[in-house]
């Protein structure tokens, strides 16, 4: 199991290298940046994953908490902070030296948060929402969690649409690149950003988070607590009785489940330079459900596979401007001939079954 | 906490215990005691009540009224988990086992208060985690021989069949090395070689150490290995006492048999 988890790990390495190199082969640079934002959405898709196919919770809102993460980081890096530069909150952290200057296109003088503390504060704005809306949400089940967290969407939704500050319609653009590294010695500056020659190394971050995301996952479903939220999916009473504490371990996930989500949501932000409010959108949260179900429910690889797969295509617009349509057909499609994922799929019974009727 | 258990403490303790759903009276007033290292019983027709009251003890239900003490501590208004952190397992009589998982793995849940590792030690893959991971499948990997079942520790549990369920459930609540464990109906649906076999199998846990409450309807089985029975009719407690003196009370007789036979 051990070896077999590290060997498929190793494989998706192998692919990302391969990734690279197809699109040098193809001369195809430019799908490299879509490659990279569909890595950053296979994240969300698979902290969702766990959260629904392995502790059995449904969540029809994650594109909120995506949100949180891309908008607070966006907010944090562009909002000038300069006409409040006596007050002690920002006194406090400029002292801390989470602040940067610099100069709007007139020249004025700017005042912003450091990519890297506006990405924090964004996750952790995201894990404490996750915190104060599961505690009272996640005692629901079934229909009725999927309509309170659809619920929950909307409201993010609509406070990113009416909130001047967030951007309102337009969202919010000109997000600065965020440097995780300094330059060192002959290597530049790693930098999440769209510019072109940052465009490999970007590649490679999102891949690599979402490598190390899938390995941290993967971790988590064989372990103790893996089981332990596996056992409540199946039946809630049997695992309390037999010491699970199952209302906090369906907080502990949801809360990580949105954390992913606001990494996938800052990071893309600082990528693609700007977010805006349909990555908040209800049609996104049920996208997120329909590719976790197309890879299957208890199958992270296959929602990781299918979910960056799908979304590439998508990104590519491949789909055209069916796009929200072919997901809604793909979501049916799969719950009547594929409830196990697509990858489960055995061909023979099913076409018996389509043409010939009868069980399979 | 003192790991020395007063002889005359009783493992388990019911004082004036109630339970109502709206105008219901579903326990009505039931004291009794469980012995340490006894086996009881808990008997009575359809609708006496028996599966509420392991509701309450194991902390599913509230109580309306009265206190459980269990070693020595109040546990009415304690979560279930919390019940069976302090040492209190169950078997429900509709099997209840985990979906997608296999008989080891099941076991290995009830492994879960004897184990510790959290979620970032899990999420990270800490080498802490490893040791205490061998000796939960270790120990798991016993009680399935034990239920003599270790066979078939990679299939699916709910695949297996009836009696082969009911093992891996007794297992999984074995597993968190129970001080009381609350068996309810175990021989239901069992034919009487099975039901034989359980028998035997409740009288070695109760030899391991474990104090077993039960609630049952087969009498035979019953009638065998419980050192003490109550009775519940209509929520309410109508006998106690040996299983010889039981099956020559005229009240049993009357609710069990029905007046004229009893006459």
């Amino acid at each position: 199991m051990l070896t077999r988890k590290n060997y498929s790990l190793a494989g998706l390495c192998l692919a990302t290298v391969g990734l690279h190199l197809l699109t040098v082969l193809a001369d195809a640079p430019f799908y490299l940046t879509q490659l990279t934002m569909a890595a950053y959405y296979g994240l969300v898709i698979i902290g969702l994953g766990v959260l629904m196919g392995y502790a059995g919770q449904i969540s029809i809102g994650h594109a909120g908490f995506f949100a949180i993460g891309g908008y607070v980081s966006a907010a944090l890096t562009t909002r000038n902070l300069a006409p409040f530069e006596a007050s002690w909150p920002v006194r406090l952290l400029d002292g801390l030296g989470l602040l940067v200057p610099g100069q709007d296109v007139y020249g004025a003088h700017l005042l912003t948060v450091s990519p890297w503390a506006a990405c924090g504060c964004a996750v952790t704005a995201a894990a404490v929402i996750a915190l104060i809306i599961g505690v009272p949400v996640l005692k629901l089940k079934g229909h009725y969690l999927a309509m309170a967290t659809l619920g929950f969407g909307t409201i993010i939704y609509r406070i990113l649409l009416a909130s001047p500050y967030f951007g309102e319609a337009d969202g919010i653009s000109e997000t600065p690149g965020f440097t995780l590294l300094p330059a060192l010695g002959s290597w530049g500056p790693l930098v999440i950003s769209g510019d072109v020659e940052h465009r490999v190394a970007n590649f490679y971050l999102a891949w690599g988070v979402l490598i190390v995301g899938a390995w941290l996952l993967l971790n988590l479903i064989g372990s103790r607590v893996g089981r332990a939220l596996r056992s409540l999916h199946s039946s809630e009473e049997a695992a309390e009785a037999s010491g699970v504490d199952t209302a906090r371990f369906k907080l502990q996930v949801f809360i990580l489940s949105a954390v992913y989500a606001a990494v996938a949501g800052a990071l893309l932000t600082h990528f693609n330079g700007g977010i805006g409010p349909s990555e908040a959108s209800v049609m996104k949260s049920v996208r997120y459900v329909a590719l976790v179900a197309v890879g299957g429910m208890t199958n992270l690889w296959g929602a990781l596979i299918m979910g960056v797969g799908l979304t590439f295509l998508s990104l590519r617009g491949v789909f055209g401007a069916f796009d929200d349509a072919v997901f809604g057909l793909i979501l049916i499609f799969v719950m009547l001939f594929a409830p196990d994922g697509i990858l489960s799929l055995r061909l023979k019974p099913l076409l018996r079954r389509m043409f010939l009727g009868g069980p399979s | 906490m003192s790991g020395v258990q007063d002889l005359n403490t009783p493992m388990l303790a019911l004082q004036g215990v109630h339970k109502r759903f709206g105008g219901l009276h579903a326990v009505n007033d039931v004291s009794f005691q469980v012995a340490a290292g006894s086996i009881k019983a808990v008997i009575g027709p359809n609708g006496a009540g028996k599966t509420t009251l392991f509701n309450l003890i194991a902390g599913n239900l509230p109580v309306s009224a009265g206190t459980i003490v269990f070693q020595g501590q109040e546990i009415q208004g304690k979560k279930t988990h919390q019940v069976a952190r302090l040492g209190m397992a169950r078997t429900f009589q509709n099997i209840k086992l985990f979906h997608g998982m296999t008989a080891l793995e099941c076991v290995m849940v009830g492994r879960h208060v004897q184990s510790r590792s959290g979620f970032f030690a899990g999420m990270f893959n800490l080498p802490s985690t490893w040791k205490e991971e061998r000796a939960i499948r270790a120990r798991s990997l016993e009680l399935l021989e034990l239920m003599q079942i270790a066979d078939l520790a990679g299939v699916e549990a709910t695949s297996l069949a009836f009696g082969q369920q009911r093992a891996v459930e007794m297992a999984r609540a074995l597993a968190s090395e129970p001080k009381l464990l609350l068996l309810d109906e175990p021989a239901a649906g069992l034919n009487i070689y099975e039901t034989a076999e359980v028998a035997r199998l409740i009288c070695a846990i109760r030899d391991m150490g474990v104090t077993v409450l039960l609630v049952e309807h087969d009498m035979s089985l019953v009638m065998d290995i419980s050192d003490e029975i109550v009775v519940l009719s209509f929520g309410s407690k109508l006998a106690e006492d040996t299983p010889a003196n039981i099956q020559k009370d005229a009240e049993v007789i009357k609710i069990y048999l029905g007046e004229d036979d009893a006459g």
